[in-house]
């Protein structure tokens, strides 16, 4: 059953903070994961690694460094869930 | 800067996480009390892979008690340990002002990150490389915890790693202490690290038969000196001590526990894993090297002997220092304390300097526990069961560690004036 994108930022919420420690509230759609989130690369990687499992979908490694803010990365879900 | 050639390095912090306690004072205490560390593994590896062993020396607060959660997923265990240890250390040195330019850190592991290689390798073979955490590579390197350290305190001076099993802890010590000496650094955090308690280091130590199987009686199994003795007692944690120059510290009223007299370093290349059964280089570590002439043998009043615990390796200790101190042996109060905190690996070196540190800090040599029936080869005065009290004024003592690979460090400490 398809997540909503609301259901996916909230996982994603969690997602971050296993990964970073940061506060699972500070995870807003319009933060960027770089300039506001202080996320690095390596980091990305395995929170995308981590939503890929718990969203049932596959992100490519070429479509992350298109995943800038929250809100892209919760459409990306949201559409890639099919 | 002035005549910074062979300067005093003293003690000023002290920090550790061991099977006898999360930190210095517990620990130290649990040593005078002779508390044996060693209890049944949690794992039931023993159905799963027929390992023979089935008890450790572990770790006696786990490190998601006082780490970040974050911190326990980004580090290695044996990482976590070092940085729990350092930061007891730092604060116990009173967290000094220092040009990060002229702080070390040297931290030294035996085996490294195990738990990482072998848990990310399951992670490949089960999921797939595209689950392989990120941060593997940096996990399992055994620089690991020296650069967890540095980037803890911001020292940029130089960081290093040596790795010569188990004596890499008190070579990373003597390793700082020239480091100051020589005037490359003013503060060095120094120490080592081990977290190896996993089934497949556990099965290789098994197959040398290097391991106590006394699986009946874990808290008897670590018995240096004893006729009954089977082997080493395999343990985790970290001992991390803040070491300074004299003058850095006097400047700044820092407390002084004791001062690293010297570091003896030398080689056997006799045998992979087998101790020279002659002596040859043991005895040529200790006392202190000849390049650092400063204390002669007949000062020494205590020893914290290597003393694992196994028929050959123990004996072969006797005998080096025997040979090292003639007749000056006699009477030098004797610790085995891995009879309580088991076989710390390349964490060795670095708790029992702590522990021989503070001996001379107390006046106090701690026990050894488990001998019941002293081995009439070893000709040595074991403490046996009950601290001892030592002399006071300046005190000289010594602290032995060996390592596979035929690596002999023999670090002199003396007490602070």
């Amino acid at each position: 059953m398809a997540h909503s994108e609301q259901e996916i930022l909230s996982g994603l919420a969690e997602i971050v903070n296993e990964e970073t420690g940061l506060p699972v509230d500070s995870v807003e759609l319009d933060k960027n994961f770089t300039d506001d989130l202080d996320i690095d690369s390596l980091s990305m990687m395995t929170i995308v690694v981590n939503a890929e499992e718990k969203f049932g979908v596959r992100i490519p490694d070429d479509d992350v460094k298109n995943l800038s803010t929250v809100r892209d990365a919760v459409s990306y879900i949201h559409q890639a869930q099919g | 800067m002035a005549d910074t050639q062979n300067r005093r390095v003293v003690v000023t912090g002290l920090g550790a996480t061991t099977p006898l306690g999360g930190d210095v004072p517990t620990t130290w205490q649990a040593v005078l009390d002779g508390t044996p560390g060693a209890t049944p593994l949690a794992q039931d590896w023993a159905q799963l892979y027929g390992l023979p062993v089935t008890f450790a020396a572990q770790l006696a607060v786990p490190p998601i008690e006082v780490l970040a959660k974050v911190e326990t997923r980004r580090l290695d265990p044996s990482a976590q340990y070092a940085l729990i240890a350092a930061r007891e250390a730092w604060a116990d040195a009173g967290s000094p002002e220092v040009d990060g330019e002229r702080l070390g850190v040297v931290v030294a592991s035996g085996i490294g990150g195990v738990w990482t290689l072998l848990d990310q390798y399951d992670v490949l073979k089960e999921k797939g490389a595209r689950r392989v955490f990120p941060l593997t590579v940096p996990m399992l390197m055994p620089n690991g915890p020296a650069a967890a350290v540095s980037l803890e305190l911001g020292a940029r001076g130089g960081v290093h790693t040596p790795v010569s099993a188990c004596a890499s802890g008190a070579e990373a010590i003597g390793y700082a202490a020239e480091m100051i000496r020589s005037g490359r650094a003013d503060i060095v955090v120094a120490g080592g690290t081990e977290a190896a308690i996993h089934a497949l280091p556990i099965a290789g130590f098994a197959a040398m038969q290097a391991l106590s199987t006394r699986n009946e009686d874990p808290g008897g199994a670590s018995r240096p000196y004893d006729t009954s003795r089977d082997g080493f007692v395999l343990g985790e944690g970290a001992g991390i001590v803040v070491l300074e120059s004299e003058e850095h510290a006097r400047s700044r009223g820092a407390h002084v526990y004791g001062e690293i007299a010297g570091c003896g370093i030398t080689s056997d290349a006799h045998h992979i894993a087998a101790p020279d059964p002659v002596g040859a280089g043991a005895p040529r570590a200790i006392p202190p090297a000849p390049a650092e002439p400063d204390g002669a043998p007949s000062d020494v009043v205590h020893i914290n002997a290597h003393a694992t615990s196994t028929p050959v390796g123990d004996v072969a200790e006797s005998a080096s220092i025997i040979k090292a101190l003639g007749s000056a042996a006699d009477g030098v109060a004797v610790s085995a304390t891995k009879s309580m905190t088991g076989h710390l690996l390349g964490a060795a070196g670095a708790v029992e300097a702590i522990f021989t540190v503070l001996a001379l800090h107390h006046r106090l040599a701690p026990p050894t526990i488990n001998l019941t029936d002293l081995d009439p080869d070893v000709h040595l005065d074991v403490v046996i069961d009950k601290p001892r009290a030592l002399a006071g004024g300046d005190l000289l003592a010594l602290n032995n560690s060996f390592g596979f690979g035929g690596h002999n460090v023999a670090l002199a400490i003396r007490s602070a004036s």
